[in-house]
């Protein structure tokens, strides 16, 4: 089996999001060690974006001023690198808006990407009508391209859209943009049980996850928990902030689970 | 349904927007059938926004030139002085028919801003307008027009703090309130399918153009010539003629302080490529993929994008898409306002230069259209700053 599907075979694992590159390169860096060595499963490192429109202020704000300072692509895939080098079980997602990938080519980056151990891909702004031109490139190298589903989105639609891929499904939590609001929705868990009920793929809830005990609500009806905003307010008060964030997190998840 | 002109357009946004715009497009695809839907638009068109526009033959220009005859469209005689209202009336009705009960829109001159809230105002709806920092200060009648029509303007802080921040902050915004709120994309731009809905509710200026030209000149003309931001006016222009290989289809970009300055907003000539907005179109970017702030003394053509058929027009050529540079438009704002008695809008005034430089080419038989989108009343704060700042006379 792949590195995703061992994960979430083991466990209902924690997945953190941070923008690579900030608050600064070294930090970011430190973070994301941390933020492994205090139990996160799977990272999903975010590549800065000038125009960062699905994301609320916290990450918005880290995507912005990490783009400004030039943190390209190519520093995010060293930095992968480096991660993967020293953790070669943690499970590595790319997180990209569309432009810079198709800025640095889909087939180059992809193959990149494979070469350094990444496991697979999530582009926020392409949904089921445009997904070919990169999902092509994803299998051709072997990355998993990592599907999201919206409260909004209707069974069928559900249906298509997990319908060949691999990996896990990234459930959105709430209609609206990343750390926007904190806790889950009342039709929480009906909306997750009907995902599970439509794919044979783990999925993994994200939004408005940034304290315990939401973290061990959502994960009482989903396969595991994303946790974005929250991870990088930690991280801009410090790594130590962010460690004992990551920690508080994974503690909840695995007692609930 | 067609989503792409060529690899152009699309639809690349967030999952959580996708079910908004199928919405959409369903809705507008209802009321295309309807004839009451038809009936209505006209009706308000003819009445309320004052069409048609007409077509003004610019005598003193024309003779300044030395060239081709010189036509004015004058959709600066729109209520609220531009071509904005017409598609703001036929998408607020559009909301109105889904139920929507708040309109949010984004603005770079303001025209846009100002257009969307008249409509609220008409129908009865919560208006909010999504407007650049930068815009805010630079646009201040406007904002303060927004203020009188009863709409909220909120000022963005963030990125260029222009037109693209402003598009994104009301695509967040639109996110997580598509349930009851209705977004009204004021160019031929974003997701399918703006694109299409911005450019058939603009079309009424090409189709209008077309049958005056033929009737006050007996053929049709053999340049029409539109400023391009995003594009609508100049989508609505080319609309009326694009099955008529005769005719060249002109669009006038922001040149800026020139393209090789690098201080522009001329995204066809000088940009590549890219994805934002819901549609992959030419973008002004950097090495690394991240787009670009820009430059113009416009606001209302300080896009990094373009609309993605106009990509396409450019690609295929069927259009032509030249560079118009801050102090040619400038001087042409003064030609039109010294020789015609006409004050147009800064980006109109793009428009106007470029017929300026092609009239004489063309020569005395010649025909040139230009699209006279708005009025310059908004600007005479920026053409004033401009001029001290360039040592001119007032």
């Amino acid at each position: 089996m792949d590195r995703i599907s061992d994960i979430f075979a083991s466990k209902k694992p924690l997945v953190v999001f941070t923008t690579a590159g900030y608050p600064d390169p070294a930090r970011s860096e430190e973070g994301i060690v941390a933020a492994i060595e205090n139990g996160a499963d799977i990272i999903e490192l975010g590549v800065p974006f000038s125009d960062p429109m699905a994301d609320g202020p916290v990450i918005a704000a880290a995507s912005q001023q990490t783009a400004e300072r030039g943190f390209s692509m190519n520093d995010v895939l060293a930095l992968a690198g480096r991660i993967r080098a020293r953790f070669p079980r943690v499970g590595l997602i790319l997180f990209s808006y569309m432009n810079p990938m198709l800025h640095f080519g889909y087939d180059a980056l992809c193959a990149e990407l494979a070469r350094i151990g990444v496991d697979g891909v999530l582009p926020v702004d392409l949904p089921l009508e445009e997904r070919d031109e990169l999902l092509g490139p994803c299998r051709k190298h072997g990355l998993h391209m990592i599907p999201l589903v919206s409260p909004l989105t209707p069974p069928d639609r559900i249906r298509e859209i997990v319908d060949g891929m691999t990996g896990f499904v990234y459930y959105i939590n709430v209609a609206g943009v990343t750390g926007a609001r904190r806790g889950l929705p009342p039709d929480y868990p009906q909306l997750v049980e009907q995902v599970k009920k439509l794919t044979s793929l783990p999925v993994a809830s994200g939004f408005g996850i940034a304290d315990a005990e939401t973290a061990a609500e959502a994960v009482r009806y989903a396969d595991g928990v994303i946790s974005g905003s929250g991870f990088v307010k930690a991280l801009a008060a410090g790594v130590k902030e962010a460690a004992e964030f990551v920690r508080m997190l994974s503690t909840a998840t695995a007692s609930a689970s | 349904m067609n989503t792409h002109y060529g690899i152009y357009g699309g639809r690349y946004v967030a999952e959580t927007l996708t079910g908004a715009l199928r919405e959409l497009e369903k809705a507008y695809f209802d009321a295309k059938r309807d004839a009451s839907f038809q009936a209505e638009l006209d009706d308000l068109l003819e009445n309320y926004v004052g069409r048609e526009s007409p077509l003004y033959f610019a005598k003193r220009l024309t003779e300044h030139c030395g060239g081709a005859r010189i036509y004015l469209k004058r959709e600066d005689l729109n209520h609220t002085g531009a071509h904005k209202v017409n598609n703001t009336i036929g998408q607020a009705l559009l909301a109105r028919r889904m139920g929507k009960k708040r309109l949010i829109a984004e603005t770079g001159a303001g025209m846009h801003g100002v257009a969307t809230a008249t409509v609220a105002a008409l129908f009865g709806m919560e208006c909010e307008v999504f407007m650049g920092e930068v815009d805010v200060a630079r646009q201040a009648p406007n904002v303060d027009r927004m203020h009188a029509l009863g709409a909220k303007v909120r000022s963005i802080k963030e990125g260029s703090r222009t037109l693209k921040d402003a598009m994104n902050a009301a695509l967040r915004e639109w996110t997580a309130t598509s349930g009851d709120t209705f977004y009204l994309i004021g160019t031929a731009a974003g997701p399918y399918p703006y694109p299409m809905i911005v450019k058939d509710f603009q079309s009424v200026i090409g189709r209008e153009t077309r049958r005056q030209c033929l009737d006050r000149c007996g053929r049709l003309p053999d340049e029409v010539v539109a400023c391009v931001g995003g594009g609508s006016n100049a989508i609505g222009m080319f609309a009326g003629f694009l099955d008529d290989p005769g005719v060249r289809l002109v669009g006038a970009e922001a040149g800026g302080l020139g393209i090789e300055s690098g201080m522009h907003a001329a995204s066809i000539n000088g940009g590549r490529v890219g994805i934002l907005h819901g549609m992959k179109a030419y973008f002004l970017q950097d090495a690394n993929g991240q787009m670009l702030d820009t430059h113009s003394v416009s606001a209302g053509l300080d896009y990094s994008g373009v609309g993605p058929e106009h990509c396409y027009l450019a690609d295929t050529k069927r259009a032509r898409y030249t560079v118009v540079t801050d102090e040619e438009a400038v001087a042409a704002f003064d030609l039109l306002c010294r020789l015609e008695g006409i004050i147009p809008a800064l980006e109109s005034s793009h428009a106007v230069a470029q017929a300026v430089k092609d009239a004489p080419g063309l020569g005395p038989d010649g025909i040139i259209v230009v699209n006279l989108s708005g009025r310059g009343d908004k600007d005479m704060d920026n053409i004033k700053t401009y001029k001290v700042n360039h040592g001119q006379d007032l």
